[in-house]
C-alpha cells in the first residue's frame, strides 16, 4: 500500500515539474512579446512608419526607408527563389524515388542547416567584394538562398498531396506529363505552395546577419538596387547597440513592426493550412 | 538513360519541361556545393599561414596579422553547451506537458503558440536580452552569483549584465521552441493504444512517460536536441548583442567573451586579405561543425529502428524545415 502511495506521489511530483517547466517556458516567451509590445507601441505611428531616420538628438524620424528596403529585398529574394525552388520541387515530385532526387533532397537539407551567417559571408565574398559595394541586389540574393530550402521542401510535400489517382486519370485522358503538372498538380497544390512561400518570406524578413553582410544599411531612401540599403532587422541591431536612448526606443518600435508582420504571416499560413487539411 | 529515352519518346516539349525542372534541382545542389567550396577556398590563405595553430593559439590581432581562434571556439562551445543544458529540461518538460498532460482542447492552441515563437527573429531575442534580461542579470542573478560564489573562478569578476551567462540564457530561450516543437511531435507519434494499455495496468503518468513515451521517442528527442545545438552554435546576431564581444578566453561566466559567429559579425566590415581569410576559416569551421551536427540529427530521425514513433519522424523533419530552424 505504501508502495502505491509512493508511486502516486512520484507521479504527482513529476506532473508538477512538467507543469513548472511549461510555465517557465511560456512565461519567458510571453515576456518577450510583452516587452516588444509595451516598449514598441508608444513609438509606432504614421510618422515613424513613413519618415527617414532622424539624426541623434533630433526628435521624430522613423523607419520608412528600412521598411521599404526590407520589403524590396525580401520580395527580390522570393522572386529569385520561388520559380527555381518550385521547379526543383516538381522534379522531386515527378522522380520521387530516383537516386538523383535523394541527392537533391540531401543537398537541400544541408543548405537548410547552413548558418545564415555563412550564407551572408558567401554572398559578401562573391558579390560585395567583387562589385565593390554593398547592395540591395546582394541582400536579395542572400535572402533567396535562405528561403530556397524552406520553399523547396515544403513545396515537394505539398505537391505529393495531390493524389496519384488524379494524375493517372489525367494521363489516361491523354495529357502529357507537362500538361498534368501545369493543369492538375500545381493548381491542386497552389494553396499549400503559397503557405510554404509565406513561411519562407517570414523567415527571410527576420534575417539579420545575411542582410547585414550584403546590404549593410543606409540613412536615405532607396534609389537603386546597387546601393547599400536599410532593412528592419539591421536597423534594430544598429539602434539597439547604439548608446542613444531615442535610437534604442526606435529599435523597440521597429521590432514591434517586424514581429507583427512575421507573426501575422505565420498565423495566416498555419490557419489556412489547418483549414485546407480539414476540408480534405 | 531511361530519362533520355523517355524524353525522346514523348516529344521535345516534354523533354524541355523535364530538363528545366532537372536544371532547377541541380541548381540547388550546385548552390550547396559552391557555398562550401567558395568559403573553404577563400579561407585557404589563412589555413596555409597558420595551419593547426589557428585552432590552438589564442591571440587574435588583425593589426599584427596574427590569428588564433581559441577564445572564439571556446566561447562558442561554452555558450552552446550551457544553452542546451538550460533548454533541455525545460523543453522536454514542456513537450511532455503539451503532449501528455494538458487537456485535449488546450493542446493545439498552446503548441501553436510555442511553435509561433520559433518564428520570432533572432535580433528581437537579442534586443530583449540586451535591454530586459541583461539589466535583470546584472542586479539579480549575476550579482547574487558574484557575491556568494565569487570565490569560484567561473563566477569571478564584476556582474556586468552582458557576457557568457546572458548569451547562454538568450540562446536557451531561442532554441526552446524548436526543441519543444519537435520532441512534442515525436512523443505524439507514440500510438495511443500503448498509453491506454499502460494506464489500464494501473501505471501512473510518470511511469507511462518514463517507461513508454521517452524510450520510444528517444532518438527523435536526441535529434531535436542536436538541431537545437546546431542552431545555438550558428546563431550570430542575438549572441553578438549580449556577449560583450571581448576576444578573450572566457574565464568566468560573468565575463564578456566572443563566439565564432559574433567575431565574424564584428569584424567583417574592416577585414581584408589575411584577416578576411581568417574570418572565412571561422565560417568554414562553423559550416563543417553544423553540418556534422545536422547529419547526426538526420541520422537519428531517419535510421531504421524499431521505434514506434519512427513513422512520425519524416513529417517532423519536413515540418521543422518549413520553420527553417
Amino acid at each position: 500500500m505504501t508502495n502505491r502511495r509512493k508511486r502516486k506521489a512520484l507521479g504527482l511530483l513529476f506532473e508538477a515539474l512538467c507543469v513548472l517547466a511549461a510555465s517557465i517556458a511560456i512565461v519567458v516567451l510571453a515576456l518577450i512579446l510583452y516587452y516588444v509590445f509595451r516598449r514598441g507601441i508608444g513609438v509606432v505611428g504614421f510618422v515613424f512608419l513613413t519618415s527617414l531616420p532622424a539624426p541623434v538628438g533630433v526628435a521624430g524620424g522613423g523607419i520608412g526607408n528600412a521598411l521599404i528596403g526590407s520589403l524590396l529585398m525580401v520580395g527580390l529574394g522570393a522572386l529569385i527563389a520561388v520559380p527555381v525552388c518550385i521547379a526543383a520541387a516538381v522534379f522531386l515530385d515527378q522522380n520521387p524515388a530516383s537516386k538523383l532526387s535523394a541527392f537533391v533532397r540531401f543537398a537541400t537539407r544541408v543548405l537548410s542547416g547552413v548558418p545564415s551567417m555563412v550564407i551572408g559571408l558567401f554572398v559578401f565574398g562573391q558579390l560585395v567584394l567583387r562589385t565593390g559595394n554593398y547592395s540591395a541586389l546582394a541582400g536579395g540574393i542572400a535572402l533567396s538562398i535562405v528561403m530556397a530550402p524552406v520553399i523547396t521542401l515544403s513545396a515537394e510535400e505539398m505537391l505529393r498531396l495531390v493524389p496519384s489517382s488524379q494524375r493517372e486519370a489525367s494521363m489516361a485522358l491523354g495529357a502529357s506529363k507537362q500538361q498534368t503538372v501545369f493543369r492538375l498538380v500545381l493548381p491542386g497544390a497552389a494553396g499549400g505552395l503559397i503557405v510554404g512561400v509565406m513561411l519562407a518570406v517570414a523567415l527571410a524578413a527576420g534575417q539579420t546577419a545575411p542582410v547585414l553582410l550584403t546590404a549593410l544599411t543606409s540613412r536615405f531612401w532607396l534609389e537603386s538596387l546597387q546601393q547599400p540599403t536599410a532593412s528592419l532587422p539591421v536597423l534594430i541591431y544598429h539602434y539597439a547597440t547604439s548608446p542613444f536612448a531615442d535610437w534604442q526606443a526606435h529599435a523597440w518600435g521597429a521590432a514591434l513592426v517586424l514581429v507583427t508582420a512575421i507573426l501575422v504571416l505565420n498565423v495566416t499560413a498555419q490557419l489556412s493550412l489547418g483549414l485546407s487539411n480539414r476540408r480534405r | 538513360m531511361q530519362a533520355v529515352r523517355r524524353a525522346l519518346h514523348s516529344g521535345t516539349r516534354e523533354g524541355v519541361f523535364h530538363y528545366v525542372t532537372l536544371l532547377a534541382a541541380l541548381g540547388l545542389v550546385a548552390l550547396a556545393v559552391s557555398i562550401f567550396l567558395v568559403v573553404t577556398l577563400q579561407s585557404a590563405p589563412a589555413w596555409r599561414a597558420f595551419g593547426l595553430s589557428f585552432l590552438t593559439t589564442s591571440i587574435w590581432d588583425p593589426m599584427a596579422n596574427q590569428f588564433g581562434a581559441v577564445p572564439a571556439l571556446l566561447g562558442t562551445v561554452i555558450t552552446a553547451v550551457l544553452a542546451l543544458a538550460v533548454a533541455t529540461p525545460l523543453s522536454i518538460g514542456t513537450a511532455v506537458f503539451l503532449s501528455e498532460i494538458v487537456p485535449q482542447n488546450w493542446r493545439r492552441p498552446l503548441s501553436f503558440v510555442v511553435e509561433l515563437l520559433a518564428a520570432v527573429p533572432s535580433v528581437v531575442y537579442g534586443l530583449w536580452g540586451l535591454f530586459v534580461l541583461a539589466p535583470w542579470l546584472r542586479t539579480g542573478l549575476g550579482q547574487l552569483l558574484a557575491d556568494s560564489l565569487g570565490f569560484l573562478p567561473i563566477f569571478a569578476g564584476p556582474s556586468l549584465g552582458i557576457g557568457v551567462l546572458t548569451a547562454s540564457l538568450v540562446l536557451a530561450i531561442m532554441v526552446l521552441p524548436t526543441i519543444t516543437a519537435i520532441s512534442g511531435e515525436v512523443m505524439r507519434g507514440v500510438p495511443t493504444e500503448l498509453r491506454e494499455a499502460m494506464f489500464a495496468l494501473g501505471a501512473t503518468r510518470w511511469e507511462v512517460v518514463t517507461k513508454v513515451i521517452l524510450p520510444s521517442s528517444k532518438s527523435g528527442i536526441a535529434g531535436a536536441l542536436l538541431l537545437g545545438l546546431g542552431r545555438a552554435i550558428g546563431e550570430a546576431i542575438a549572441v553578438t548583442m549580449v556577449i560583450g564581444n571581448a576576444n578573450l578566453i572566457p574565464a568566468s561566466l560573468l565575463a564578456p567573451a566572443q563566439t565564432m559567429a559574433s567575431l565574424i559579425v564584428n569584424e567583417f566590415p574592416e577585414a581584408f586579405d589575411l584577416h578576411l581569410s581568417a574570418l572565412l576559416l571561422l565560417a568554414t569551421l562553423l559550416f563543417i561543425i553544423t553540418l556534422i551536427i545536422n547529419l547526426i540529427a538526420a541520422w537519428f530521425f531517419y535510421r531504421p529502428s524499431q521505434d514506434v514513433a519512427a513513422t512520425a519522424k519524416g513529417s517532423v523533419w519536413a515540418k521543422l524545415l518549413r520553420k527553417g530552424s
